[in-house]
């Protein structure tokens, strides 16, 4: 037993084009030490771990790992095998499943020679199970891994890893698309493995988690380290300060009465195939100067309701109101006429048109105005000055107004969708998943932009996944699940969590 | 009616079927094996013309029948080869590489055959693969008949379809390409090479559908034509659809175009004064078409298939 280091990155660099994405960071790892890798998207921390891995052969710097020994051996770079090898197991963000095979398999995978000619289930089986009764992460073995749900993915992922004996272990933001209960359990279970001297890496940018859960932080920012400390010292608002080099100003919601309704749904039922597009008996109403909040858990008919509201199905039963007016035909058109105003969850695919420009873009939702086309034809002076000048307001950066969308960064398409919708004012808006994948500077700008439009008097119907954000922006909270709409008379997270999981609260 | 339960009882309708079968029967294990790596080879028709031609050139040639065999399968590993270099480090449309592929073996096969025989009006035949009479079992009623007097290509492709269901089902090979065909990241995430799993069953998918090829010159007839695998590949296509990728179904498939083909062969035999003889020739193929139709909409695709996948790239 040396000093108990089981991992030393040193002087990690790596150079995608023009971008710097790791810029010599170093980290060391202790055995049984849970260390959290805090940073915005963007910072790097995905791809520090892919050099780790061997998914990525970094420009610079080198990796020493501890081996069975305890003595530490540079790691070969660029071999997903030789880390494997090492004793590294990682966990991506995105699973790496073979939806086709059982767990055993997508746990076995890539450990049996692939000449032999025959396998040996039984004592895999008997490995796996082991696993699973020391750690607690349990999953079903026999059933394709398509037909489990995300959380047993989730731990089919871990056992993998520990499957090939992993000792250090690395998560992807593991808790993205878990429960906030789910995501306790997980962190209970990794306490409890580490007592065995598991060592563990997780990537996360939710402070709430890092804090409860690891023992010491690194910040990234911009590819580089800029912080490091034990969590025990460390100080909510220095981190976040940390992450974004600057003091976030916390969100300035000052109190407002409602006032008129703007939207209401009454019974609004849609039917699906599947609880993700399927609505039952829905009824809401969105007053002016008032956020609502729709929290759940991904896949609980958020996106049934989103495509309610911006026209795109049309309810089997029940009336929608936008104002005073009864929508008889609902339709994208018609609800783009009565002033609802859509920000879309996939901004790629549904919030613009990739092939047209950003000019193009910007008026793409009102082509038959008189100032956008004469007898139709467009007139393209007038659109690209009208683009510009939109682009300066909303800080819409790239490579120019007349470069193809799809050029632009996520966080700058949002801010096109953004202009688009904002310019016209309109009385209701639908945002639905604002700020997913975008980083705290660019959320920030969206969550402002969201209490402007409530101060002016729109009404915001704000579907979201993060908890948080719900939490920092909402008058009111329903929580979405299975379809149908609670309401939750409350800001309290326990019990939003609870509700969203589908307990009684 | 009693002529058509007639054919059915017969022996030789269905010593036929499996005959007819055989070069499906390679060719569909063939894509299948490349389906579930994750990559369409539409070369199948040109790999089945270069198996035909380059197996029935090798004996001509004198390299005896079994040489002959290899040359095919060889031949048909080296234009997979070609197609996986094209699809998988390059990353290249599978639909526009296997067309390639196609019009390619096709050509280079026309254009040997011409060269090395310039100046021949009719074929030169070679002698074929013989029916194996096996002792004793080929005397057995019906089954006798049936399958023990088949030439040794066809006993070679019964045996493949069992070979390929262990290799996909018993191995860590076999679950490795599954793996590949479904989310190529799970195989990089385990430290497997993504590029040779699905350049290996490329390769040797292409070397099946070769053999398939070869059967017809070196089984079927004993010479070599223009245009006698006349969309036999294109079958196989459909048909590994049908089979939903499994190698059990897919010898039920081809067994079963087998045996539409040898009932149209029949039917324009019996009622030929009757009804035109095109009209049977489309049998198998509408029938082929139905069968897909009523299979396909449920079909089971590997998730990867189609989609390039790039080290480092995720």
């Amino acid at each position: 037993m040396t000093d108990h280091t089981v991992l030393r990155l040193n002087g990690l660099s790596k150079r995608f084009g023009t971008v710097l994405a790791n810029d010599d960071v170093s980290l060391a790892l202790h055995r049984g030490e849970v260390l959290a890798l805090l940073g915005e998207n963007g910072a790097g921390k995905t791809t520090l771990m892919n050099m780790l891995f061997g998914h990525y052969l970094p420009d610079a710097g080198t990796v020493q790992v501890a081996g069975p020994d305890g003595v530490l051996a540079p790691l070969p770079l660029g071999h997903p095998q030789a880390a494997l090898a090492a004793g590294i197991g990682m966990v991506h963000q995105h699973f790496t499943l073979a939806e086709n095979l059982n767990a055993l398999d997508n746990i076995t995978l890539g450990s049996e020679p692939l000449r032999a000619l025959r396998r040996d289930r039984k004592s895999a089986r008997q490995k796996i199970e082991g696993i699973i009764a020391r750690s607690g992460l349990s999953a079903p073995l026999n059933v394709p891994v398509g037909r489990l749900s995300v959380g047993e993915c989730q731990r089919v992922e871990i056992l993998k890893a520990l499957y090939r004996d992993a000792r250090i272990l690395v998560l992807d933001e593991p808790t993205a698309v878990l429960t906030p209960q789910e995501a306790d359990t997980l962190f209970d279970n990794i306490k409890a493995m580490t007592r065995d001297g598991l060592s563990v890496i997780f990537i996360s940018h939710k402070l709430r988690e890092v804090l409860a859960f690891s023992d010491r932080i690194a910040v990234l920012r911009h590819g580089r380290k800029v912080g490091e400390m034990a969590t025990a010292d460390a100080d909510e608002g220095a981190i976040a300060r940390m992450m974004v080099g600057a003091d976030t100003p916390k969100v300035a919601r000052e109190a407002m009465a409602p006032g008129a309704p703007v939207l209401q749904l009454q019974g609004v039922t849609v039917p699906g195939r599947s609880p993700r597009d399927t609505l039952t008996d829905v009824t809401m109403t969105v007053h002016a100067h008032e956020i609502l909040g729709i929290a759940g858990i991904s896949g609980n008919g958020q996106s049934a309701l989103a495509r309610v509201i911006s026209g795109l199905a049309v309810p089997q039963n029940g009336t929608i109101r936008v104002g005073e007016e009864q929508i008889a035909r609902p339709g994208p058109a018609t609800m783009v006429r009565a002033g609802v105003g859509r920000i879309p969850e996939d901004r790629h695919h549904e919030g613009i048109v990739g092939a047209m420009s950003v000019a193009e873009n910007m008026v793409i939702e009102r082509l038959d105005d008189p100032s956008v086309q004469a007898r139709g034809l467009l007139r393209r002076g007038a659109i690209r000055a009208h683009a510009e000048a939109l682009a300066r307001a909303y800080d819409v950066r790239g490579p120019g107004v007349d470069a193809r969308a799809r050029l632009l960064s996520g966080g700058n398409i949002q801010k096109l969708i953004l202009a688009r919708v904002f310019e016209h004012a309109p009385r209701l808006i639908l945002a639905n998943q604002p700020t997913r994948g975008l980083d705290m500077g660019a959320a920030a700008e969206v969550g402002r932009r969201l209490l402007q439009a409530r101060a002016r008097g729109a009404g915001v119907v704000l579907i979201s996944e993060d908890l948080d954000e719900v939490l920092s922006l909402a008058d009111r909270i329903l929580v979405i699940r299975d379809g149908q709409l609670v309401d939750t008379h409350s800001h309290d997270r326990e019990r939003i969590g609870l509700m969203m999981a589908g307990e009684p609260a | 009616m009693m002529d058509l339960l007639n054919i059915l009882l017969s022996e030789s309708f269905w010593a036929a079927s499996l005959r007819i079968a055989t070069p499906l029967i390679f060719g569909v294990l063939g894509a299948l094996i490349c389906e579930r790596a994750g990559v369409l080879n539409l070369g199948i028709e040109g790999i089945f013309v270069v198996g035909a031609m380059s197996g029935w050139m090798a004996v001509w040639l004198g390299a005896g029948l079994w040489g002959g065999v290899l040359v095919a399968a060889l031949a048909g590993a080296f234009f997979g080869l070609l197609h996986a270099i094209l699809t998988v480090p390059l990353g290249l449309s599978q639909h526009v590489s296997g067309l390639g592929i196609t019009l390619f073996a096709t050509s280079v096969s026309y254009f040997s055959y011409r060269t090395a025989l310039p100046n021949v009006s009719s074929p030169p035949r070679i002698e074929p693969f013989q029916p194996l009479d096996v002792p004793i079992l080929s005397d057995l009623p019906f089954l006798g008949p049936v399958l023990f007097q088949q030439t040794a290509l066809t006993w070679l492709a019964l045996l493949m379809v069992a070979l390929v269901w262990y290799v996909m089902n018993r191995t860590a090979l076999g679950v490795a390409i599954q793996a590949v065909g479904d989310n190529p990241d799970s195989v990089d995430a385990q430290g497997l090479s993504v590029y040779g799993l699905r350049m290996g069953a490329i390769v040797a998918g292409s070397a099946l559908m070769a053999l398939g090829g070869a059967f017809l010159t070196m089984s079927a007839f004993d010479a070599f034509f223009f245009g006698m695998v006349n969309g036999r590949g294109w079958v196989c296509i459909a048909l590994v659809i049908f089979a939903s990728w499994r190698p059990g179904k897919a010898l039920l498939g081809a067994l079963l175009f087998g045996a539409f083909d040898a009932l149209q062969v029949r039917l324009q035999a019996e009622m030929g004064a009757l009804v035109p003889g095109q009209i049977f020739l489309m049998v198998p193929y509408i029938l082929s078409i139905i069968a897909l139709v009523l299979t396909a909409r449920s079909a089971d695709y590997p998730r990867a298939l189609l989609t390039p996948w790039f080290k480092g790239q995720r």
